[in-house]
């Protein structure tokens, strides 16, 4: 029997409501599982984010999570226009969010630089015009 | 270990549907052998089965009239949402007049109270000094539902003492000063909008048990009708203003502290949405957060008369030309701030969580996710548990067989008869 849980969900990028399901969910799991609120928390604001930025940047995408029982990685994958500027859009406040986006109360430049901060390993696969694979790992224990 | 619940079932009434099973907010519903049970550690006495059940097998148990001769003195405290009961009320005084010719020796109102736990609250928020947001922890079940679900969000809880324990507190005083009687002789009693406070004051879990009694606001309602209607002018006068008689819907409690900041939400599914959001630390511009379990907040509560909506305009008429708050802190010079503070802090109850061990709740995990592959996805509910993933999980823990699938059964059958 494999040792991890996989589980995938599609993230829309056309609707707004439905952002965040996705880390909800995995939430629910973690918490099934007896995982310290803290780091319940952690996973559900970096995996949040990263949800919200592939909706507000690349038109949505997919996400895989792979639960262990050490740890769990989320792999967000999008077929967006990528981040020219990796190092500049990880500054806190540094945002390329359009109005329509902002006036919701996103995109105050704070969703990558939030990922990294509840994360325990993050890393960033972008190529311009082709997409972006954020990657972020957080122990469970 | 079973703990102590008002809602419970009435088997002969119950028929084996699947109505409450797929309400219930916790999943603490299932159907075994033709009839519903709870599962105790998950059930937050929200009441949402006792509404949808059409049998009526789901019920409040709560205490009796009767129990008002037990003591030498008794003490009504009325909800504020009991007001909103009566058709063309002039005044609640006709309420609180009626309470004391139907077995009371004297009424304390809650709504009442509750202004003073505003102006604590206020006087809290002021100072700065609270975890932002700070959630209300006046309705019991979605304070319960946050030691089930939110343990994070465990120390937003508000710790000034809901109003109905800082007005038993308070009749409690009055009623041995005046009476002279032993404590034990004096019967507080409260008249409850639902039974998610007639589990929480009856057997609390933090602080000390201050009320003698709960009583079903529907069973003092019939009482009380045509004891009001032999009043002519009544003596009693209400001790409440606007501020206590809106703490009986939704947002009556968040106005009241005058600060723009504040979210009121009602609805169970509501109140889990904000929580989440306030754990995902989304939501930690706001100061105060006001979440009901019942739609329109306490007059929604189901052991009430009144449709929520008509009791809520109801409330209104009854505040016009009232003082925007009748009790002050300083009305009660013998009391000290302190004494309407929650003694400790509420506790995680990890009713959801599959194991002690995560290791172990990891293989059942594992084993969850296989057996719900196999399931139809069709959350029919038949087999007894709200959704095929509870049922898989369910499975899981050897609670259900895969047999009481009966969408896998029939495909069963059906290959069987064709062999």
């Amino acid at each position: 029997m494999s040792t991890a849980l996989n589980m995938h969900y599609i993230v829309d990028g056309s609707d707004f409501t439905t952002a965040g399901e996705a880390s909800t969910a995995v939430k629910m799991s973690l918490k099934k599982l007896g995982i310290a609120p803290d780091i319940v928390r952690k996973v559900a604001i970096a995996m949040y984010e990263a949800e919200i930025n592939m909706v507000i940047h690349a038109g949505g995408g997919e996400a895989d999570v792979m639960l262990e029982s050490d740890k769990i990685t989320i792999r967000l994958i999008d077929h967006g226009k990528g981040i020219p500027d990796v190092d500049l859009a990880m500054k806190e406040g540094y945002s390329t969010a359009p109005d329509t986006v902002r006036s919701l109360g996103f995109g105050a430049g704070m969703g990558l630089p939030n990922i990294k901060k509840y994360s325990d390993e993050m890393y960033i696969d972008t190529e311009v015009g082709k997409g972006t694979t954020v990657t972020i790992i957080i122990n469970l224990h | 270990m079973s703990e102590f619940h008002s809602v419970t079932l009435d088997s002969d009434k119950c028929r084996g549907c699947i109505n409450c099973v797929k309400r219930c907010p916790t999943e603490a519903i299932r159907v075994k052998n033709g009839k519903a049970f709870i599962i105790s550690d998950r059930c937050i006495d929200c009441g949402e089965c006792i509404r949808i059940c059409p049998h009526h097998a789901k019920k409040a148990v709560y205490d009796k009239m009767s129990q008002l001769n037990d003591y030498q003195y008794c003490v009504a405290l009325p909800a504020p949402s009991l007001y909103a009961q009566f058709n063309n009320l002039e005044s609640i005084d006709y309420v609180l007049d009626g309470l004391k010719k139907i077995g009371f020796d004297d009424v304390f109102e809650v709504a009442g109270a509750a202004e003073l736990v505003s102006e604590m609250t206020r006087d809290m928020m002021k100072s700065g000094d609270y975890p932002r947001p700070l959630i209300s922890n006046a309705c019991p079940a979605i304070v319960k539902l946050i030691k089930v679900r939110f343990p994070k969000l465990l120390p937003h809880l508000h710790n000034v003492l809901p109003p109905v324990e800082v007005a038993a507190k308070l009749a409690r005083a009055r009623a041995e000063k005046e009476t002279g009687l032993a404590p034990e002789k004096i019967g507080i009693f409260f008249i409850s909008p639902c039974p998610a406070k007639v589990t929480a004051l009856n057997h609390p879990t933090v602080d000390e048990k201050v009320v003698d009694g709960v009583l079903s606001a529907s069973e003092v309602y019939m009482a009380l009708l045509p004891a009001m209607k032999e009043i002519d002018k009544p003596v009693s006068e209400q001790i409440s203003g606007i501020t206590g008689m809106s703490w009986s819907y939704t947002g009556g409690e968040a106005t009241a502290l005058l600060l723009p900041k504040y979210l009121a939400a009602d609805g169970i599914e509501n109140a889990i949405k904000i929580l989440d959001e306030i754990e995902n630390d989304k939501l930690s511009d706001i100061d105060f957060v006001e979440l009901d379990a019942c739609f329109s907040g306490c007059v929604g509560g189901c052991l009430n008369i009144e449709n929520p909506y008509i009791a809520k305009t109801k409330v209104r008429n009854l505040r016009k030309y009232q003082p925007v708050a009748a009790s002050r802190l300083s009305d009660f010079p013998d009391f000290k701030k302190e004494q309407f503070l929650s003694s400790g802090e509420v506790e995680y109850n990890p009713a959801l969580e599959l194991a002690d061990d995560p290791k172990k709740a990891m293989e059942i995990m594992l084993k969850i996710a296989q057996i719900e592959q196999k399931l139809p996805g069709i959350d029919c509910a038949a087999c007894g548990s709200p959704t095929c993933a509870c049922f898989a999980q369910d499975v899981a823990l050897g609670k259900s067989k895969m047999s009481d699938c009966m969408i896998i059964m029939k495909k069963e059958l059906r290959d069987i008869l064709a062999e």
